[in-house]
């Protein structure tokens, strides 16, 4: 009887599912309008910082993270070391 | 002027062609002149739901390449007087289907039917496309579940973009959301998502929804409509689907499943 009581307040699987597709489903609704984007702003801002520095194409990470109230967009891009740029520059 | 509508979802496997041919059924039971055509090139199946896929001579392919007058490819039902069936090539493959062959098929159809109603192949390609195009009125068949919602939404979003209508910028086709599989006992327990959740997402009026029931595999292992099986629930939310269609006002009611018999609920008593 006090099984009731004691039961955690967890959301159903039925929730879940609710709010995973509320998320999911803002988000494709806005991308059907756009082109997918991510490849040409990869390109771009890849572009831009060559220009002052040198990059390797591989060393590049793109991460998307779609939330409910932000989405964030997260650009990771390695930069050569100061070792690395002194051995390449001796070679 | 007949009403075209298509029945679709994307997802496969959630009822499409069952709820076809009850709905096609359900409309000639009321008196509506029906035809109900398959899509699925290379995958035919209406004609096996309906109980006609003896007596396919020609079908749907073979009118569209001049091959077959269309009268010679419509089959009569043999139990409903106003329904009519045109079945589609098993052995073609979806680029049989044309554009101008779809609409010339439609038109004379239209000429002789209230309602045509096209079921629509699983996937957004060719074939699924065709069977839209035309489209007055989408049935859009949804399980409670999170792909096939996705998938219903996405599909909505064709609608509203690609179709005869929203190119020439013309009224859009009106949806429908079709609730199929829907299982109230999972809902009550929360494994299930419930209709309001589903409708909140999508966002388009309800048509119906049909209880999970053993009588619709019933009806299709006999090639029997579910709507004209006086004993289901299932045929009866869709006679209930039927009537919101043709523009009665229904209150929404979830019908409940069937009941065990006796003997099930002993069996699983002593289990």
């Amino acid at each position: 009887m006090f099984g009731f009581f004691r039961r955690p307040r967890r959301a159903t699987s039925a929730q879940t599912a609710k709010e995973r597709l509320q998320i999911l489903l803002a988000h494709e609704r806005i991308d059907r309008s756009s082109p997918d984007y991510l490849p040409l702003l990869q390109r771009d801002i890849l572009d831009v910082i060559k220009r002052y520095v040198r990059v390797d194409g591989d060393r590049v990470d793109i991460k998307l993270e779609r939330g409910n109230e932000i989405s964030t967009l997260e650009i990771n891009i390695e930069l050569p070391g100061a070792r690395t740029l002194h051995a390449s520059s001796a070679a | 002027m007949a009403k075209i509508i298509v029945v679709t979802s994307g997802k496969g496997g959630v009822g499409k062609t069952t709820s076809t041919a009850a709905i096609g059924a359900g409309l000639a039971l009321r008196g509506h002149k029906t035809v109900v055509i398959d899509f699925d090139v290379g995958l035919r199946n209406l004609d096996m739901i309906m109980g006609c896929e003896r007596r396919v001579v020609f079908d749907f392919i073979n009118v569209i390449q001049g091959d077959a007058k269309l009268k010679q490819a419509l089959i009569k039902d043999r139990r409903l007087d106003n329904l009519s069936i045109l079945p589609t090539s098993q052995t073609r493959d979806k680029d049989a289907l044309t554009r101008d062959g779809v609409e010339q098929v439609l038109t004379e159809l239209r000429e002789e039917f209230d309602y045509v109603i096209c079921d629509s192949p699983a996937g957004i390609e060719r074939g699924a496309h065709l069977a839209m195009y035309f489209a007055d009125e989408a049935v859009v068949v949804t399980n409670p579940e999170v792909s096939s919602v996705r998938d219903s939404d996405r599909v909505l979003g064709l609608l509203s973009s690609k179709t005869y209508r929203a190119e020439k910028g013309e009224a859009a086709v009106k949806p429908h959301l079709l609730l199929t599989r829907y299982d109230p006992q999972r809902v009550s327990r929360g494994e299930m998502m419930k209709v309001e959740d589903i409708l909140e997402i999508l966002a388009i009026p309800l048509l119906g929804i049909i209880p999970e029931s053993p009588t619709v595999l019933r009806a299709s292992n006999v090639g029997t409509p579910v709507v004209l099986d006086p004993k289901s629930i299932a045929g009866k939310a869709y006679e209930d689907a039927v009537s919101r269609l043709i523009g009665e006002q229904l209150e929404t009611r979830v019908r409940p499943m069937e009941r065990p018999g006796l003997f099930q609920r002993l069996l699983r008593r002593t289990a």
